[in-house]
């Protein structure tokens, strides 16, 4: 059974070729390209080092967001493409999952999170080498967060790259409770996406055609549209 | 041996994908619009139009593929629109286009989004060279010569608001729905009399365009009628609108078309699906006694067969992207031919 993973949900990038539960190949990369001119030049490059061709794969993992909106939409339409041609099926695994799964060995809970800017984040946080989910992906105010975490009262471990914006905030709600992960571990890798994807149930090779992202977040212009029929209403 | 290109467009707010032959022939053409989405927010937003590319996109390239009873390995190469248009928009075509390619091992083109337009002629009748091209469209209003195949002169542009931006935001002033320009079109017809609004004519040697003072003056006029308690005419403001538009448009077009001594002339983008502006021009130049061709409605609005038939010839001339090709959002249109 062979892979291929890919991961441009956020700045940092990584592809990578899994075959029967071996890496063959992986990218992992945080450069200031953007993934619409470095993501497929990346997955060409992958193939080549793997020496293998596109149409031998069996199965595609991709990150299905949260993160960057275009970011998020390049992986997923690389990899809806790829999966849709060449006839294989396409699991989509939460890239906050993914980010955690780096840090699975810890005795605690895992909170990777995303900056999403004004104060807010895509967090989620979960525990023990199995990844079991103790709050699901959602977006939130960091405070929000923060507070929700608070009431586990429980040693917390934070991994991301985007953990610096809010590292004295966090110290100042959860104080000796938050840890901060090395920073070696702050790349989401490709290799673990498929780890994750590899023990889901592989969906049906029609169901690519009706894949979509996970955003976590309404469009802006919707939000609005939304609120002022609310107000058309009262 | 004939040549299959597949092509992709995703630069506004039509999914679209078609198979072109030889650069002349539409094997198939699949465009899966948005509209409906859009129009509860009076125009195309990004964000929405980005989400809906990325979950139709295989469902359109399949289809496409499917009504033409072709596989992968019958198709030559993969040309997708490049820009100018949405960059997020452009990202999804763009991406779909270097995977399909990347996995089959395809050429990729990329091809100018105006070019496409202009080449939407190409699978009507054969280009004829000296050509003069008026690209008008919500985002363009341009007037193009073209020596031979690949090569553009830009002789012309507006300095402000594009035609088809121009029929969107006095469709709002006369509270019209989105997308205006059809309705405009429609109550022209119906008016007797004309609102008389002024003709912006610019310098006397000038190609170029302006739109925005026709659309203040409409503004304006309405503004006016308002504080006097009076009721405007929908119908005469649009033909006086209307009007104006299809002067300007016309008269440079003819003046540019006998300065260049051209064989063709040929209208494309959006608006020149506007029977006022069809008109006007199959008139102008049936006295001038020059060909003049607009293409059938399906190919003057958004569309992947018009990227394919450009797309083809810049596959004969040999133009490549390759896997680090990006979105131009406000990409200029370049001569291939050097």
């Amino acid at each position: 059974m062979i892979w291929l993973g890919i991961d441009t949900a956020n700045a940092p990038l990584s592809v990578a070729i899994v075959k029967d539960g071996q890496v063959v190949a992986e990218i992992v990369q945080n450069i200031k390209v953007t993934h619409s001119v470095g993501a497929m030049p990346a997955v060409e490059e992958l193939f080549k080092k793997a020496q293998m061709k596109p149409a031998q794969i069996d199965a595609v993992a991709v990150s299905e967001g949260p993160g960057s909106y275009t970011g998020v939409r390049i992986g997923v339409t690389i990899a809806k493409t790829l999966a849709w041609t060449l006839k294989k099926p396409l699991v989509g695994i939460s890239s906050l999952q993914a980010l955690a799964a780096n840090a699975k060995m810890f005795d605690g809970v895992i909170c990777p999170l995303f900056d999403a800017r004004r104060q807010h984040v895509y967090a989620a946080a979960y525990r023990g080498d199995k990844l079991e989910e103790v709050i699901g992906d959602h977006h939130d105010y960091i405070d929000g967060l923060l507070e929700t975490l608070q009431a586990l009262d429980e040693k917390v471990l934070f991994i991301g790259t985007d953990i610096d914006v809010f590292w004295d905030r966090i110290k100042e709600i959860l104080g000796d409770k938050a840890i901060r992960a090395s920073y070696t571990l702050d790349l989401p890798r490709a290799a673990e996406l498929v780890a994750l994807a590899e023990k889901r149930e592989l969906p049906s090779v029609e169901a690519v055609h009706h894949f979509v992202p996970q955003y976590r977040r309404i469009a802006e212009a919707e939000a609005n549209w939304i609120k002022e029929q609310k107000k058309v209403a009262e | 041996m004939s040549r299959y290109i597949l092509a992709i467009e995703t630069s506004c707010d039509e999914t679209a994908a078609s198979i072109i032959k030889d650069g002349t022939e539409i094997i198939s053409n699949v465009v899966s619009s948005q509209i409906d989405s859009h129009k509860r927010f009076g125009g195309v937003v990004p964000e929405i139009a980005s989400r809906h590319h990325v979950e139709q996109i295989t469902i359109v390239i399949e289809e496409c593929l499917i009504q033409a009873g072709m596989e992968p390995t019958d198709l030559a190469a993969v040309a997708v629109t490049e820009g100018p248009g949405l960059v997020g928009a452009l990202l999804i075509g763009i991406n779909a286009a270097k995977a399909f390619a990347f996995a089959h091992g395809l050429p990729l083109i990329p091809v100018h989004h105006i070019a496409g337009h202009i080449y939407a002629n190409a699978l009507v009748q054969p280009m004829e060279f000296p050509l003069l091209a008026l690209v008008v469209s919500g985002g363009h209003t341009e007037l193009v010569y073209m020596k031979e195949h690949g090569s553009f002169e830009l002789i012309g542009e507006t300095r402000d608001d594009a035609a088809g931006e121009a029929y969107d935001k006095v469709a709002r002033v006369l509270n019209l729905p989105y997308p205006g320009g059809p309705h405009i079109d429609r109550l022209a017809h119906e008016a007797q009399e004309a609102v008389p609004f002024p003709r912006v004519w610019l310098e006397e040697d000038s190609y170029d365009f302006s739109f925005s003072g026709l659309k203040s003056a409409v503004i304006n006029y309405k503004h006016n009628l308002d504080q006097r308690g009076e009721e405007i005419i929908p119908a005469q403001v649009a033909k006086g609108f209307q009007d104006s538009v299809v002067e300007v448009l016309t008269a440079k077009t003819v003046r540019a078309a006998r300065e260049y001594s051209v064989k063709q002339v040929i209208a494309a983008g959006g608006v020149s699906a506007n029977k006022g502006l069809r008109n006007a021009l199959e008139e102008a130049f049936a006295n001038e006694g020059i060909p003049f061709y607009v293409p059938p409605l399906k190919l003057c609005t958004d569309n992947a067969a018009m990227i394919g038939a450009a797309g083809f010839y810049m596959y004969e001339a040999g133009v490549k992207g390759n896997m680090s090709m990006n979105g131009k959002p406000g990409m200029e249109l370049e001569s291939w031919v050097k």
